[in-house]
């Protein structure tokens, strides 16, 4: 199998001359490789009750030109890569510049505000509702944000605490009447006291133990409200959940979506305030110093118990509201919403966008929910292109799309030699 | 006491077939520190790739034994390929990475995997044919053992035994156990890394694979999403056990296998997976390490 290991780079001075020969021939091999993994799976279909077999040979062809092409253009790109690694450095601190040069970033802001503000007003309800998703997503991603990215806590089961704040909009509205504005904060405690309590069982366990667990976490709750009917009405869900109300004013349902939206984006730019001012916090400090290694940080006079389940409750508190207007949006939810998938996803949103960056988790956000939705034309392959498209990102940028500057501090020479 | 044995035997099949394809979880830890979603996935392309090979057999018309076999045979082979592919592809170009970025490309494996095989193949459930063929001497036994059951556990014993022995004797088993110790260190004694994980996702695969084909020709049907299911448990057993330690992934496949058959027989048959996993918890609370891990006591 030495096709995977050499190194194309090692060898791209020595036979520069050859051209393209030694690529063409590990792509045909790569090709070859493949054409026999996928054989029996693609070719064959057989249905066993009318006892025929199917033999697809066509499609064993586009996965040979498929992988050869994809190969191909794979070492061509090694190969080019090798050399320009400075460059590359280069262009990504240039783009750093950029954001953070006021005369760049300001109008950006502002552009980006007016287009939100005026979005709903142009925009089909339809569009409307997708970007609504996608803002409940940035939420998400933010709040799993504490979690993973800051404090190092890596959540598997983050959707419990959105499926927390859904039902118990859903359940306190259906058996009391109670209205959104009271249960949007009645949610988001509710998820913080969950988040308490999945956070107490697990202080002592670190990386993938507190992973499992929290998966765990996550499929029992899941499961208890697939199957304890009387509490929670089983797989058929809650329907004729209320949308948010406005002074008692009767909305229509465009309205209404408008409405939603606008709280969103309301609720939005307050998950980003808090959790900008958390970042820089004697608390966030605390968690980025527990992340980055806990025995040095207890060492340091940090409350391990304290940071971990404040940590766990913030970043439930977000979960919660998120899932309370999700339930308002949709007026529908049952436990199929719930799944590790929409963990996964949640997480991926946070690790694709760079750990700890605010800017980062809002670009996957978007992208994540949006361009999936705008796709819808290759619905079918959807979720298999969202999942090379996880391996690719991960693969091309290891750091996520936008990684998290560290803040240092600088020393200055000049400072000094002015001095002198 | 019947229903106990019934319970006891359901446990201790369920257990074997989650240690078969822990194992896969815990080795592939061992060595990378690596959660690796995709398993799961790879058990049910064993499970799809012995389903095709065996109707076509048995459509060309081979009965008996020899279908069991060459299904068999080519299924972990291709389930094997498939487990050395999805390293070179997913986790290879990420080693020097952070640990989540692995972890999210696995996770993206794995949704890709599903939705291959749902793509190429169908996302109804299949039947799936029971390939052990009858004999006199299962038929003996049946009225303490089932025919499915017997082979599962008779297989999977044999299969952890001769996996035990590889490790402890062989010199592969020994560089992958100094590769899972200290890979700088067995960099340095000359190992060869690249060969030792390929090989621990081979092996792996494998008997994920063992696992799908037993499991599926045990419950009789199968679809692209029985990966998902099975690995999570899977995944529970190995953390349970003490992740990276291959005994305890037996051990505690076995315990999980026990406390959901118990739980469901005496308590509720709806909340099978719950019991699990709070029993996981349980134990979690108790020992953080799981049943067998090295403790991970910090020293500076």
């Amino acid at each position: 199998m030495a096709f995977w290991d050499d190194h194309p780079s090692k060898k791209s001075k020595s036979v520069f001359h050859m051209k393209f020969t030694e690529e063409i021939k590990r792509s045909i091999y790569v090709a070859l490789w493949l054409m026999l993994l996928t054989f029996p799976i693609i070719v064959i279909k057989v249905n066993t009750i009318d006892n025929v077999i199917i033999w697809r040979w066509s499609n064993i062809a586009g996965i040979g030109l498929a992988s050869f092409l994809l190969s191909f253009f794979w070492q061509l790109y090694l190969r080019k890569k090798a050399p320009e690694k400075g460059v590359a450095m280069e262009k990504e601190s240039f783009f750093r510049r950029l954001l953070e040069n006021p005369k760049i970033y300001r109008p950006a802001l502002i552009i980006i505000a007016s287009c939100a503000l005026v979005f709903p007003f142009i925009a089909s309800h339809y569009q409307i509702n997708v970007m609504t998703t996608a803002l409940i997503y940035i939420m998400l991603g933010l709040g799993l944000n504490i979690e993973v990215g800051l404090a190092g806590l890596l959540d598997l089961g983050y959707v419990a605490f959105y499926a927390v704040g859904a039902y118990s909009y859903a359940l306190l509205n259906y058996h009391f009447g109670l209205g959104f504005w009271i249960l949007l904060p009645a949610g988001a405690l509710l998820a913080a006291l969950f988040g308490i309590l999945v956070g107490l069982p697990v202080l002592r366990l670190s990386g993938d133990y507190l992973a499992i667990v929290t998966l765990a976490f996550a499929e029992i709750l899941r499961l208890v409200l697939e199957n304890w009917n009387d509490f929670s009405f089983g797989p058929s869900g809650i329907s004729n959940i209320p949308r948010p109300g406005l002074f008692g004013i009767p909305l229509t349902p465009e309205q209404s979506a408008v409405y939603l939206y606008f709280i969103l984006i309301a609720l939005c730019l307050l998950t980003i305030f808090v959790i900008y001012r958390l970042q820089h916090s004697r608390i966030g400090r605390a968690w980025v110093a527990m992340r980055e290694d806990e025995l040095a940080c207890q060492a340091m006079g940090i409350d391990k118990t304290k940071a971990k389940l404040a940590a766990f409750a913030l970043g439930a508190t977000w979960a919660g509201m998120a899932g309370v207007l999700f339930a308002a949006k949709t007026t529908f939810i049952n436990p199929a919403s719930f799944t590790f998938l929409e963990s996964a996803m949640i997480l991926a949103i946070v690790v694709l966008g760079g750990m700890g960056s605010i800017l980062g988790v809002i670009t996957a956000a978007l992208a994540i929910i949006l361009l999936p939705e705008y796709l819808r034309v290759f619905s079918d392959y959807r979720m298999i292109l969202f999942g090379a498209a996880l391996i690719l990102v991960m693969i091309f940028r290891p750091g996520g799309l936008m990684a998290e500057k560290r803040r240092q501090y600088q020393f200055h020479h000049t400072d000094i030699e002015d001095k002198t | 006491m019947n229903f106990f044995w019934d319970l006891f035997l359901g446990g201790l099949t369920r257990g074997s077939i989650y240690a078969l394809i822990a194992l896969g979880y815990t080795m592939v830890y061992g060595i990378l520190q690596l959660i690796n979603f995709a398993h799961g996935e790879i058990y049910m392309i064993g499970a799809f790739t012995a389903l095709i090979v065996a109707s076509v057999l048995t459509m060309k018309g081979m009965t008996g034994l020899s279908v069991l076999m060459v299904a068999g045979v080519v299924a972990v082979l291709y389930s094997a390929a498939y487990g050395f592919t999805v390293e070179k592809i997913a986790y290879k170009p990420l080693r020097q990475a952070s640990r989540l970025s692995p972890l999210i490309s696995a996770i993206g494996m794995s949704i890709f995997l599903q939705n291959y095989v749902m793509l190429a193949q169908t996302s109804d459930f299949l039947p799936f044919p029971n390939l052990i063929p009858p004999s006199d001497f299962l038929d003996s036994i049946s009225h303490l053992i089932g025919p499915s059951d017997f082979i599962i556990i008779l297989t999977s014993a044999i299969v952890m035994i001769s996996l035990s022995l590889l490790l402890k004797f062989t010199k592969m088993g020994k560089a992958m156990r100094a590769t899972a110790q200290d890979q700088q260190m067995a960099l340095l004694a000359g190992v060869n890394i690249n060969r030792v994980i390929s090989i621990t996702f081979i092996i792996g695969s494998s008997l994920a694979a063992l696992g799908g084909i037993l499991i599926a020709s045990h419950v009789g049907r199968i679809n692209f999403y029985i990966g998902f299911n099975a690995g999570i448990k899977a995944f529970t057993a190995a953390v349970l056990g003490g992740i990276g330690s291959i005994p305890g992934a037996m051990l505690g496949a076995l315990a999980l296998g026990m406390a959901e058959s118990f739980g469901t027989g005496y308590i509720s048959s709806d909340y099978e997976s719950v019991f699990a996993f709070a029993f996981l918890i349980l134990i979690l609370i108790f020992k953080p390490d799981g049943i067998l891990g090295r403790s991970s006591q910090q020293k500076v």
